[in-house]
């Protein structure tokens, strides 16, 4: 489906997921941010730009591997994405939602 | 002569040994199948161990039964996979080498990954059910527990058979249900999942059941700690679950024998391609089953369906001929809903679970993503099959490697 957001149109799936990363920016990200109530430091953007270098990496992401990175521990991540910090992160960066889920 | 190496005599593993004794030559082929053990568990049962629907006998076999007389069966641990060189190396110190290398080592969980999990309330009121141990010391706690806060949890996937945490939950409410006592006891699913299954028709359905039968569920749960002394599960954002008694899946990884020989991910898990089941590393390595880090469900229809492809594969490369890119991620699960009910899900990496019939369309007898008391006594009828059908690499009748699309409501 299509979602207006900052003077544009996005595709996203039905919980809010970005279908072409190609389409994302920086003002997209802060807008779906806003959305998730959350209001983005420098961390969160250290961490973004990490989500979307493994995505075209093709790499599949999990807490895990996001604990192990080096850039974030899971207790951090958790405090600057709360509840679901993968889920609300990938949104943000505009990535679809990682399939650790089999 | 040449050989084929086999590690792990596991459901893959024994389906892969059988398989390829129909197939190759044996004036130019030997095939050796290696593992520690000498038992055969057939773990689908241990969902129903601990409610003493199965006995250990029905879960327990020796290895040999299964393994056809050519294929020589080493009762060895395996030290290193030398992938460069084509050597196995065995504790005893001997190597062997190999031409064509299957890995089928499986999964096994890791509770020591979370803190506190193997603490000191593991196998008093925190258990696994995914070894035969932790099945068995939670069947004698079921047996005397009097009620409370019963939490399953699974602490993060991927995970063997996803859907047997739900399957607990369901088959536990039925069971203090018939104790006549199931208003002492408070269930509660955690998952760290954002739903009770991974894919979004069979979540609703199973949201649907968890709701019907009053469990409770809380979604998206990290775990990072199991306390002890207060018996609650905390996780990383800072959430309490109190438990009575906590049934776990902890951690899945692979084998550490991967670990060992470089050739596994932080699980363990070994790099495959999804379609050929060829490692990613080695060409003249091929990975089934609960081994590869493929996006399929870890379960012993996968293995199946994969073995089937496996085989064609590995006569087309030994020929040297391309793989054929035929594996399509298809599973097929029974999910026992209690009550002498199942429901029964296929499907692949392309296609989510979905309503229909099965095998045959309009028709069934099983019908699929809804409850019904045929999909039960499949589940059940489903030992005897694996025991005496699926090991021996038989291909069960009407249920192709490939999934078919033909019955099902997209």
């Amino acid at each position: 489906m299509e979602k207006a957001i900052c003077n544009t149109t996005i595709e996203v799936n039905e919980e809010g997921f970005m279908i072409n990363f190609s389409e994302w920016n920086k003002e997209i990200g802060e807008e779906l941010a806003r959305e998730a109530m959350i209001e983005l430091s420098e961390r969160h953007w250290e961490i973004i730009e990490y989500i979307q270098d493994e995505h075209r990496k093709e790499v599949p992401l999990s807490i895990r591997k996001i604990g192990k990175s080096g850039v974030v521990d899971i207790k951090e991540f958790y405090a600057l994405f709360p509840k679901a910090p993968l889920k609300t992160a990938t949104k943000i960066a505009g990535v679809p939602k990682p399939a650790s889920c089999i | 002569m040449k050989r084929l190496v086999i590690l792990g005599a596991g459901t893959a593993g024994t389906m892969m040994a059988n398989h390829l004794d129909h197939e190759l030559n044996p004036s130019e082929w030997e095939i050796v199948i290696i593992d520690e053990r000498k038992e055969h568990y057939y773990q689908p049962g241990y969902l129903f161990l601990p409610f003493d629907i199965y006995t250990p006998e029905d879960i327990i076999k020796p290895i040999q039964k299964f393994i056809p007389k050519k294929v020589q069966l080493l009762n060895e641990k395996i030290e290193k996979i030398n992938a460069k060189e084509n050597e196995v190396w065995l504790s005893k110190g001997e190597s062997l080498h190999y031409d064509v290398l299957i890995i089928a080592t499986g999964a096994k969980i890791a509770p020591g990954e979370i803190q506190g999990m193997q603490g000191e309330e593991w196998y008093r009121t925190v258990f696994d059910f995914y070894t035969f141990e932790g099945a068995l010391a939670l069947r004698d706690k079921l047996r005397e527990w009097e009620g409370g806060k019963l939490v399953v949890h699974i602490t993060e996937m991927p995970v063997k058979c996803p859907v047997a945490p739900l399957e607990f939950a369901f088959l536990a409410d039925s069971f203090f249900r018939h104790k006549k006592m199931r208003d002492k006891v408070k269930i509660t699913y955690v998952t760290p999942l954002d739903g009770a299954f991974t894919k979004p028709r069979a979540t609703a359905a199973l949201n649907h059941l968890l709701e019907e039968k009053n469990i409770a569920i809380e979604s998206d749960f990290a775990i990072a700690e199991v306390d002890n002394e207060n018996r609650k599960i905390i996780d990383y954002g800072g959430r309490e679950i109190p438990f009575d008694l906590l049934v776990t899946v902890p951690t899945n990884k692979g084998d550490e024998l991967m670990e060992r020989s470089g050739l596994g991910d932080e699980l363990n898990y070994v790099s495959t391609n999804k379609s050929t089941l060829q490692s990613m590393a080695f060409p003249n390595i091929c990975v089934l089953g609960d081994a590869s880090n493929i996006p399929a469900s870890k379960a012993g229809s996968v293995a199946h369906f994969q073995a089937e492809v496996l085989t064609k594969n590995i006569l087309s490369y030994i020929k040297g001929e391309p793989m054929k890119e035929e594996f399509d991620g298809h599973a097929n699960c029974f999910v026992e809903t209690g009550n002498g009910k199942a429901l029964l899900i296929d499907f692949n990496y392309t296609h989510e679970p979905v309503e229909g019939t099965f095998p045959f369309s309009g028709f069934g007898p099983l019908s699929l993503l809804k409850e019904s008391r045929m999909n039960h006594m499949g589940k059940l009828a489903f030992k005897w099959v694996y025991w005496n059908v699926l090991l021996k690499g038989i291909p069960i009748p009407f249920v192709p490697a490939k999934m078919q699309e033909t019955g099902k409501h997209f």
